[in-house]
């Protein structure tokens, strides 16, 4: 198979040409066209997850996510049917009704472009966790977490080879975690924060950000700071 | 509060990584910090330095105005915290300066003062402070912590290649094929740097080969681990060599056109065999040969070291050692190849770069040579002292010896960093006069007559060059603290003030209005640099020097055609042991180094929440060593050696080898400097932080 062929296809009407192996998200960003993402990221590996970047493919009977489909010869491609658009309207609307999406304005205004209910399964269970705060880092609030899997993806072969996070538990109850669920000074963790970077929401947020949020001043921030550090030279 | 704030891209203010970093800013403070995912070097990845370390830039202790001791004229001077100096105003600090200063000039002359400039300070603030120096101080005493650091490694690629800096990309690292790491542990010292390699090795399925007395954690990513006997790296490389020469693994070709000396160096790798090295290194006399195959072998293979290699008594024949294997396999010159250590310091190569040392100009350029010194006089206007200036260890004994009168020290801590620290302090504390300029308080600060508050990278424009000499830009993010100012500015009015006390009114031209103006005139005077302004680095984020003109795209990896000397040279070795071995008195090996929470003499990460995940010192001890002292981790013992002795808590682990023990020197109360040794490498004059004897016993 030679590599530099090259595919043609059609995408919203017009006319496009890429390399093999271009994704069919990639073939629509060189037209400009943004399709909608939530846990694709250009630091990871796309995994085709949370399905918002589907796309309806001419002939195809399933939707196809496009951050990880390759553009084929011939393909019409529509990025914003309104079959597309009734899917992702309810893969938000879904991902609400379980998590806290408040802190995250880039699905904000995806809710709003897909006029999504927040309201749409009222009796839905809420993912809430106690916000996990173990470190002099940054804190894990996994009731805003949506498990792209971004943050485990830079902790491992994306960006950080350290392997801290991993995912743990089943259906309702699927989770980021760690080891054992050890709180991550006592795992391969380095604290580089580059999972941090990657996520979406502000399931993990700095500890400074997460403190002013709170109201604190600076100088509030630092002298609880001394006082953490004060109880964890106690305890040793 | 939910506003997404300010953001201001920088480069960090730690290692020689040079990371691009996005500083989010609230209400004057840095309050978040994220990489650019599309920008090298990082592209993206940061270290905890780098994301959580930068709130020491509004840490309560920076210093806010100028001060002067209030025992000013007493001798010998005692090293005393802030209380023991009053509030100045600007003028007063500089014009005191300044008498002061003048008249070590005018009655001892220049070289009677020994000035210290910063691998943290930007490109413009090391030019300008030189200028000042030579221009208008008439010495060439101006040296930077660079001498305790990668010295060595200079002093080693100046006698086979005629170069000194490293010779490819961090671009190139995640497409290796096979990676030597020696003495360096890359994933504390630079863990980004670290993670491109990791990635070579788990994704591009690229070959690892990590050579290091302790077991870093890079070695769970190697193909082989040498763990080798601390010190004894040469007999370890020439082994190598040996097998290399052996097996015919040699780049024929490549030795043909580009390499001199090989008659000369042939014959001394006879004695190197693998069953010698065993027996020395404590390395099998296999592994040797494998790893020798696996780099010989190798279409490209890379060397990557650190402070391992060069902070000893043989560092440079150390750094000669993988010159040597480096030209015998033609590993040097292409993509995926090279000779390169790991710098230090955010700035250390721009420093350098910048003239910051006691035998050259900006540029390398030899203050010795006539033609060189004409063209400085030339645009500076004034005269030059033709004779090279002294390094920063020559310094101390100059003092000692009462040649040396006065210090000026910038954003450095010698205090901190320099071998057997007490003898040190002790010479500090003669001194007439001390002008110390930083950012914070710091041991060595304790011994000052006259502090001037400086900003950090966070509140000031400039320049730093990082490891693969890419010059990116620093940008004002937060405002300056206090009554701080930036560096280059301090040094501009003082030299204005020094002038005129000397009668020499405005002569060298210290007439600049911004960091951009002063790159300009080093660059007219430094070739390399020609190629590079701010406002290019600002369009391209960052450029690779050599780049002698703007049309130049500058230079990830050197030496595609030729090598700065010419050819590049092998060089015979001779195994010289190191210069304090264990003995019963003392019976163990102590090495220092770093951990990956801390920075140096801790000046910085001891003010940052970095420092509530490792507060305190660990001296890094066997199990069975532990055993024979009879202790276990969080114990304390005291460390002795015959310079001093520290108390210090354990911790028992296999990292460590047996003989061993590991002390980081960050930490102001522990001081593991108090325990190292002045034994100096006798062509870098670098001293031996990694092998000297100690005594540990339960406290």
């Amino acid at each position: 198979m030679a590599k530099d062929r090259t595919i043609q296809l059609t995408i919203d009407g017009k006319k496009c040409s890429v390399p093999e192996g271009t994704t069919l998200y990639e073939a629509a960003k060189s037209l400009e066209i943004n399709i909608p993402v939530i846990c694709l990221h250009e630091a990871t590996t796309p995994e085709g997850l949370c399905r918002q970047c589907v796309v309806e493919v001419e002939g195809w009977g399933r939707l196809a996510p496009s951050c990880i489909t390759p553009a084929e010869e011939g393909m019409e491609v529509l990025t914003e049917s309104e079959r597309v658009i009734r899917t992702r309207r309810t893969i938000l609307e879904m991902l609400n009704a379980s998590v806290d999406l408040s802190q995250s304005p880039a699905l904000q205004a995806q809710m709003d472009r897909y006029k999504a209910d927040p309201e749409r399964f009222p009796g839905a269970k809420k993912r809430e966790k106690v916000i996990l705060d173990d470190n002099p880092f940054y804190i894990r609030d996994y009731s805003q977490c949506i498990l792209c899997w971004r943050c485990v993806q830079a902790c491992a072969d994306d960006m950080q080879y350290t392997y801290a996070l991993g995912i743990g538990g089943r259906g309702h109850d699927s989770r980021i975690t760690t080891f054992f669920d050890y709180p991550l000074p006592e795992t391969t963790c380095v604290f580089c924060g580059n999972c941090v970077g990657v996520c979406p929401t502000h399931a993990l947020q700095g500890k400074t950000e997460h403190l002013l949020e709170k109201g604190l001043q600076h100088h509030e921030i630092r002298a609880r700071r001394r006082e953490e550090r004060n109880e964890r030279r106690r305890s040793t | 509060m939910n506003e997404a704030g300010k953001i201001v891209r920088s480069t960090c203010p730690y290692c020689g990584v040079g990371c691009q970093v996005d500083l989010q800013i609230r209400e004057n403070h840095i309050t978040r910090v994220d990489a650019p995912f599309d920008v090298a070097p990082n592209y993206g990845r940061l270290c905890t330095k780098g994301r959580y370390g930068t709130d020491y830039v509004s840490h309560p202790s920076r210093l806010t105005y100028p001060m002067i001791r209030k025992d000013l004229g007493t001798h010998p001077r005692k090293p005393i915290g802030l209380a023991g100096f009053r509030r100045a105003s600007w003028d007063e600090a500089l014009d005191l300066a300044a008498d002061k200063l003048a008249s070590i000039i005018r009655e001892n002359g220049g070289d009677a003062l020994g000035t210290f400039c910063s691998a943290k300070a930007t490109n413009e603030d090391n030019y300008l402070f030189q200028k000042f120096i030579r221009g208008v101080l008439d010495t060439n005493n101006v040296d930077h912590c660079s001498r305790l650091c990668h010295a060595a490694s200079v002093a080693g690629l100046q006698i086979t290649l005629g170069s000194s800096a490293m010779s490819n990309s961090i671009a190139e690292m995640k497409d290796l094929e096979v990676l030597l790491i020696t003495g360096s542990n890359t994933s504390e010292t630079h863990p980004v740097i670290s993670t491109f390699m990791r990635e070579a090795v788990v994704k591009n399925g690229a070959r690892l080969i990590v050579a290091d007395p302790r077991q870093i954690e890079m070695t769970q990513f190697a193909d082989y681990y040498l763990q080798h006997k601390a010190g004894t790296d040469v007999v370890l490389f020439q082994a190598m060599a040996h097998v290399i020469v052996k097996e015919g693994l040699v780049d024929k070709n490549f030795l043909d056109e580009r390499v001199e000396g090989l008659e000369a160096y042939l014959p001394t790798l006879e004695d190197y065999t693998p069953e010698y090295a065993e027996e020395i290194c404590g390395v099998s006399a296999d592994q040797i040969r494998e790893a020798a195959r696996l780099y010989g072998n190798a279409g490209a293979a890379a060397i990557y070291w650190g402070m391992g290699i060069s902070q000893s008594v043989h560092g440079t024949d150390n750094a000669i050692s993988l010159a040597n294997l480096a030209l015998l396999t033609g590993n040097i010159g292409r993509p995926g190849t090279g000779l390169n250590p790991l710098r230090g310091q955010n700035n250390v190569q721009g420093c350098s770069d910048s003239g910051g040392l006691p035998n050259v100009f900006p540029g390398y350029q030899p203050v010795s040579d006539p033609d060189v010194r004409q063209k400085f006089e030339k645009l500076w206007g004034v005269e030059l002292n033709p004779e090279p200036g002294l390094t920063t260890m020559e310094m101390v004994d100059a003092a000692e010896m009462g040649v040396i009168k006065g210090y000026y020290v910038m954003g450095e801590n010698p205090m901190m960093s320099e071998p057997d620290l007490i003898h040190a302090r002790h010479v500090m504390e003669e001194l007439d006069f001390v002008l110390y300029q930083d950012i914070f308080m710091n041991e060595t600060g304790e011994f000052a007559d006259i502090i001037l508050p400086a900003v950090s990278f966070a509140e000031k424009e400039g320049t730093f060059t990082n490891s693969d000499r890419r010059v990116q830009l620093i940008r004002e993010a937060v405002e300056p603290v206090g009554e701080a100012r930036p560096d280059w500015e301090i040094i501009q009015d003082l030299a204005l003030r020094v002038e005129e006390k000397l009668g020499r009114q405005n002569s060298a031209g210290f007439k600049f209005e911004n960091p951009a103006q002063i790159w300009d005139e080093m660059a007219e005077l430094t070739p390399p640099f020609q190629g590079i302004t701010h406002e290019r680095i600002q369009l391209e984020d960052g450029v690779h020097w050599p780049c002698p003109t703007p049309d130049h795209p500058g230079t990830p990896y050197l030496f595609s055609d030729s090598f700065p000397r010419g050819k590049g040279k092998l060089t015979p070795l001779k195994y010289r042991p190191s210069a304090e071995l264990p003995d019963k008195d003392y019976p163990l090996i102590l090495s220092t180094g770093r951990v990956l929470y801390h920075w140096h003499g801790g000046t910085m990460t001891r003010r940052s929440k970095l420092d509530d995940i490792y507060p305190e010192a660990l001296v890094e001890i066997h199990p069975y060593d532990a055993t024979t002292i009879g202790v276990d981790s969080d114990d304390w013992v005291k460390v002795r050696s015959r310079r001093g002795e520290i108390e210090v808590k354990v911790l028992v682990t296999e990292r460590s080898p047996q003989g061993m023990v590991f002390l980081p020197f960050h930490f102001v109360e522990a001081a593991a400097n108090i325990l190292t040794l002045d034994a100096r490498d006798p062509q870098a004059k670098i001293p031996d932080y990694k092998v000297c004897a100690v005594a540990v016993e339960k406290r």
